[in-house]
Parts: C-alpha cells; structure tokens; sequence
C-alpha cells in the first residue's frame, strides 16, 4: 500500500515538474513563433517601394507606407519633448528631495498613471488637445504619448538616481558646490547611462500604442501638413490595412508589422542588455 | 531652487490624474444624466434614437478577461514555477528575458496575428475539437465563425502571461531557502514541497499578479477589437461574436454624431478607468505585502 503511494508521488512529481518546463518553452516559443510568422509574411512584401511611396488610392495595389513611417518619428519626437522632461525632473524630486507621505502619493499615482488603459488616455488627450479645435492633430497625438511615456519615465529615473553613492553627493557638498549643482552636475551625469536607457525603453513602448492614437493622431493618406493635422502612424495604419477586405493592404499590414515590431524589439533588446549590465533587473 | 523646481514636475503627475478624472467625469455628464445607474443594466445600443446601456460590453469585457484568465493562469503559474524553483539561474534569466520580450510586442501586432492566425485556428481546430468533446454544454453551442469571446479570450491570455510569468517568478525567488529546505527533510517530493510550501508562501503575490493581468485584460483594446466581431450582444455561446467596453470605444469614437453617443462612450472610458484603477491598486498592495512580509497578510 505504502509501497504504491510512494510510486504514485514520484510519477505524480515527474509527471508536473515536466509540465511546468513544458509550460515554460511553450510560452516562450511563441515570442518566436510571432518573430518567424512576422518574418515570412512582411519579408516578401517589404520592398523599396513599401519604404519610399505614399499609399495608392483605395483600388489599385502597390504603393506604401512612407508617410505613416515618418509621421511615427514625429509622433514619437512629440511624445520625447512633451512627456520627458516631465518624468526626468519627476524622478529627481522622488529621489533626490520629498518627504515621505507626499512622495509615497507621488509613487503610487505614477503606478496608477502607467495601469491606465491606453484607450483611456486617449480619451483623455481626445477632450485636452481635439475638442477644444474641433480637428485631429499630430499635436494630440503626441500629447497622447507624452503622457503614456511619463510614468516609464519617472520610476526608471528614481532607480537609477538612487543607486547613485551617497558619498558623490557629500564630495560635491563638501567642495561647496549647492544641491542644485551637486545634482546637475555630479549626480545626474553619474546615472546619465541608465536614465537614457529607461527613456528610450518608454520611447519604444509607446511606439506601437494605437488605441491612443485613432482619435487623436486620427491618419492620413498623403503627408501631414503640419503639427495641426491629422497624421499618419505605422501602428493605425496596420490597424486599417488588416481588418480592410483587400489583400493587397493585408500584404502591406504584415511589411508595415515586420517594421514596427523590428524596431520594438531591437530597441528592447539592446536597452534591456544595457540595463541587466548595470545591474538594473527591471522598469516594467 | 531645485527642490520646488523638480516638487512642480512631481505635482504634475498628481494634476495630470486628477484631470484625467475631472474630464472623464466632465464630458460623460450627458449619459449619466439621461441614464443614471439604468447605464449599466440596460442592453439597447441604439445611436440612432440615442438610447445607450452597457451591459453587453460590460458582458463582453468580463466574458473575454475570464477565458484569458483560465488560459493564462495555470500556464503562467507552471512556466513561472519552473523558472523559479528548476531551472539554473542562467537558463531562468534568459527564459525570464525572452519573456519581457514578448510583453513589448504591440498589441495591434498581436491583433494581427490574431486576425490571420487564431481565427482561423479556432474556426477549423479549436472550435470543432472543443464541440466534439464539450459540445454538450451550453457556452460551445451555436455556429463557429471563429471571431468571437473565445478567440479574444485566446489573445488576451497570451498578452498577460508575460505579466504573470515574470510577477510571479520574482515573487517565488523571494521565499526563504529554508522553507523549501524544511519540507524536502521530511521526505517531501520537489513538486510537493513547490506546491504545498513555496507557492502557498508566495499566494499574495501572485494573486497580484493575476490582478495586474487582470487589469491588463479589461483595458487591452487593439487586440480585442480586431477579433471579436464587434457585436453588442449578449450570448451564452463562447463562439458567438461579442463587444468589449475598450473596442466600442476603439470603433465607435471617430464616428460619435450625437452629444449623447459621445458622451455614453466617454462613460464607458471611465468605467474602465475605475476598473483597472481598483485593479491594480490592489495587485501593488498584495506584490508589495509579499515581497516584504511572506505572504501572511490574510
């Protein structure tokens, strides 16, 4: 009896422990599944064309996605100017100054910032940048992004700061240099490496946001005009060529996925390296 | 100087939320007046006598989060498991890395996939394999068009269990050596003491991080709206095409005529926004209880 009870425990830990590696490899696999997928479908319809051309007119096939790969940049550069130095002087109080119930606040409220759904945001720069002009905007597209990149931003910061020794920023008071320049001078630029780091990091998260952007950035066929105009981005754009009925655009869907998700990743992996280099595990 | 300088960026996040709220709030006045509380029972949505109720989003959202999650969880739990009590540091860092790689792939690239991949698979495979074994029950009858709850479901569990895997396994890396030590001295096998020590220590924690997926699931959009049919209704069947409160929104908002349409669309965005915001509050309180106590916070 006792006998068979311990035949049944070790079957019954073999049995699961090679369940949870199976588990593990399987999700895994999948990352590759999506890389290999995105790779043989975007890899034969990415041409020079794709990169270079404005869309064809509703119809006729070929033509590509330029404007949509330019107008990401901009976004992107918007959504950098609007929402780093934000989080950049934000995680300087959190680490460098605050109390302790007013930075707990701060803390807390970023975490929240960062869970909010990205449809939400969008509403939110929707009702702060379209309603009050009544038009789309690259403009409220950035604005959209700015805040998503915000909260990345600011706890990556914090970390980075804080892993700076102590004694750098005693040497500098004791030399007679002020708290501002002590920080400007001494301990910003010993984090610089990582503060970057969790700043692209933020960058290549928002690139492929496009729930924010359908009604803020909105799209457009030919090249924006503007910072006030609707614009382009290559995340809306695979967004409408994939659920549109023409084969042709789902062709261009999976070049433009190729794109983006390249970028993504490339982005993830090399700052990701950079970041376990410096002994920093995670900013998710 | 430097210290109000940075204290006015910081209060810039706290007034960047607050607004958040205020505008949500603001601009959904017209559909909390015309229909109170009724909003959330009520099943018409109907833009063209402005006659708006949430319920089958609200459905929808529910229905689609908890197929995610009985994919998600049992899986995640398992490879982090795995990461965490077998696997060699090295193989579990890469594994663990390969991870937080899948978590940054966009969602619109997963709603490609989705479109072009799952639908498919749940049409032919997934769908008649599930009708052959459980077509008795009621939630795999009706007709197959491989859009639907179950095929979001299957989406969204793969966009979370990046989350779960890797919440989870910091937590399990965070229970005391001597506990797994203690239970293998008194004869337990290694998936006994894993699953009757180390993963009931470490409880708090992952249910955070099954809240954290949770709150992930609710508020995903791109994903979710490129397979779930886009129907406002309510059926009993996984196979039926469904709605979610985050698609109506992604479809709908450009092309809000009325006041009333916008404003009902502007509350749903707050009802997921209060959703997600009690969500993850509380996945943060239970990580950090966890990480700091050993999970004895009940």
């Amino acid at each position: 009896m006792s006998q068979a009870r311990l035949i049944w425990r070790r079957v019954l830990n073999a049995l699961m422990l090679t369940l949870t590696g199976v588990a593990a490899f399987g999700v895994v696999s999948i990352l590759f599944l999506i890389l290999g997928y995105l790779i043989w479908n975007g890899g034969r319809s990415l041409n020079w064309d794709f990169l270079t051309h404005l869309p064809k007119p509703v119809g006729e096939s070929g033509g590509g996605m330029a404007n949509a790969i330019v107008g990401s940049l901009k976004l992107l550069f918007l959504a950098a100017v609007l929402g780093l130095p934000v989080g950049l002087l934000a995680g300087v109080y959190l680490a460098e100054f605050g109390g302790k119930v007013f930075t707990f606040v701060i803390r807390y409220t970023t975490d929240l910032l960062n869970g909010v759904p990205s449809i939400v945001i969008g509403i939110f720069a929707y009702s702060l940048a379209v309603l009050p002009v009544k038009h789309f905007s690259a403009f409220a597209g950035g604005v959209a992004l700015g805040i998503m990149v915000i909260p990345i931003t600011v706890r990556s910061t914090e970390e980075f700061l804080r892993a700076v020794p102590g004694t750098l920023r005693e040497g500098a008071m004791a030399l007679g240099a002020s708290q501002w320049r002590t920080i400007a001078t001494v301990v910003l630029p010993a984090a610089s490496g990582g503060i970057i780091t969790g700043m692209l990091l933020s960058l290549a998260r928002v690139a492929g946001e496009t729930a924010p952007l359908l009604f803020t950035a909105f799209s457009n066929r030919y090249w924006s005009q503007g910072w006030a105009q609707p614009i382009a981005s290559l995340p809306v754009m695979i967004y409408t060529y994939a659920i549109a009925p023409y084969d042709d655009w789902h062709r261009q869907a999976w070049a433009a996925g190729l794109i983006l998700l390249g970028l993504v990743l490339l982005a993830n992996v090399g700052c990701r390296l950079v970041l376990s280099r410096k002994g920093m595990t995670r900013s998710v | 100087m430097a210290h109000v300088i940075t204290l006015v960026f910081a209060a810039g996040i706290l007034l960047i939320t607050s607004l958040l709220v205020y505008e949500l709030w603001v601009n959904s006045h017209l559909s909390r007046a015309k229909f109170g509380w009724g909003f959330f029972w009520t099943q018409t949505w109907d833009p063209i006598f402005d006659h708006f109720g949430a319920l089958p989003f609200i459905y929808g959202t529910v229905v689609t989060s908890i197929v995610s999650l009985l994919i998600a969880v049992p899986l995640g739990l398992a490879a982090a498991i795995f990461l965490a009590e077998l696997a060699p540091r090295q193989l579990s860092d890469g594994v663990a890395f390969l991870i937080d790689l899948l978590a940054a792939v966009p969602s619109v690239i997963y709603g490609l996939l989705g479109i072009f991949v799952v639908v498919p698979l749940v049409r032919t495979v997934i769908g008649p394999a599930l009708k052959m074994v459980l077509g008795g029950l009621p939630i795999f009858k009706g007709p197959n068009y491989g859009v639907g709850f179950l095929t979001a479901g299957i989406v969204l569990a793969i966009m979370v269990v990046p989350f779960i895997i890797s919440v989870s396994r910091e937590v399990l890396l965070t229970v005391p050596r001597d506990q797994r030590e203690a239970a293998l001295a008194l004869g337990a096998t290694r998936w006994e003491s894993t699953w009757r020590v180390v993963v009931p220590w470490a409880r708090t924690g992952i249910m955070g991080s099954i809240f954290l997926a949770l709150a992930r699931a609710l508020g995903e959009t791109m994903a979710v709206t490129m397979v779930i049919g886009n129907n406002p209704k309510i059926s009993a069947s996984l196979f039926a095409p469904g709605y979610t409160i985050a698609a109506v929104i992604a479809n709908e908002f450009t092309e809000a005529t009325g006041d009333v349409y916008l404003s009902a669309l502007i509350e749903l965005g707050l009802v997921l926004f209060l959703l997600t915001f009690i969500l993850n509050g509380l996945a943060r309180l239970l990580i950090v209880a966890t990480e700091r106590g050993g999970g004895h916070l009940t």
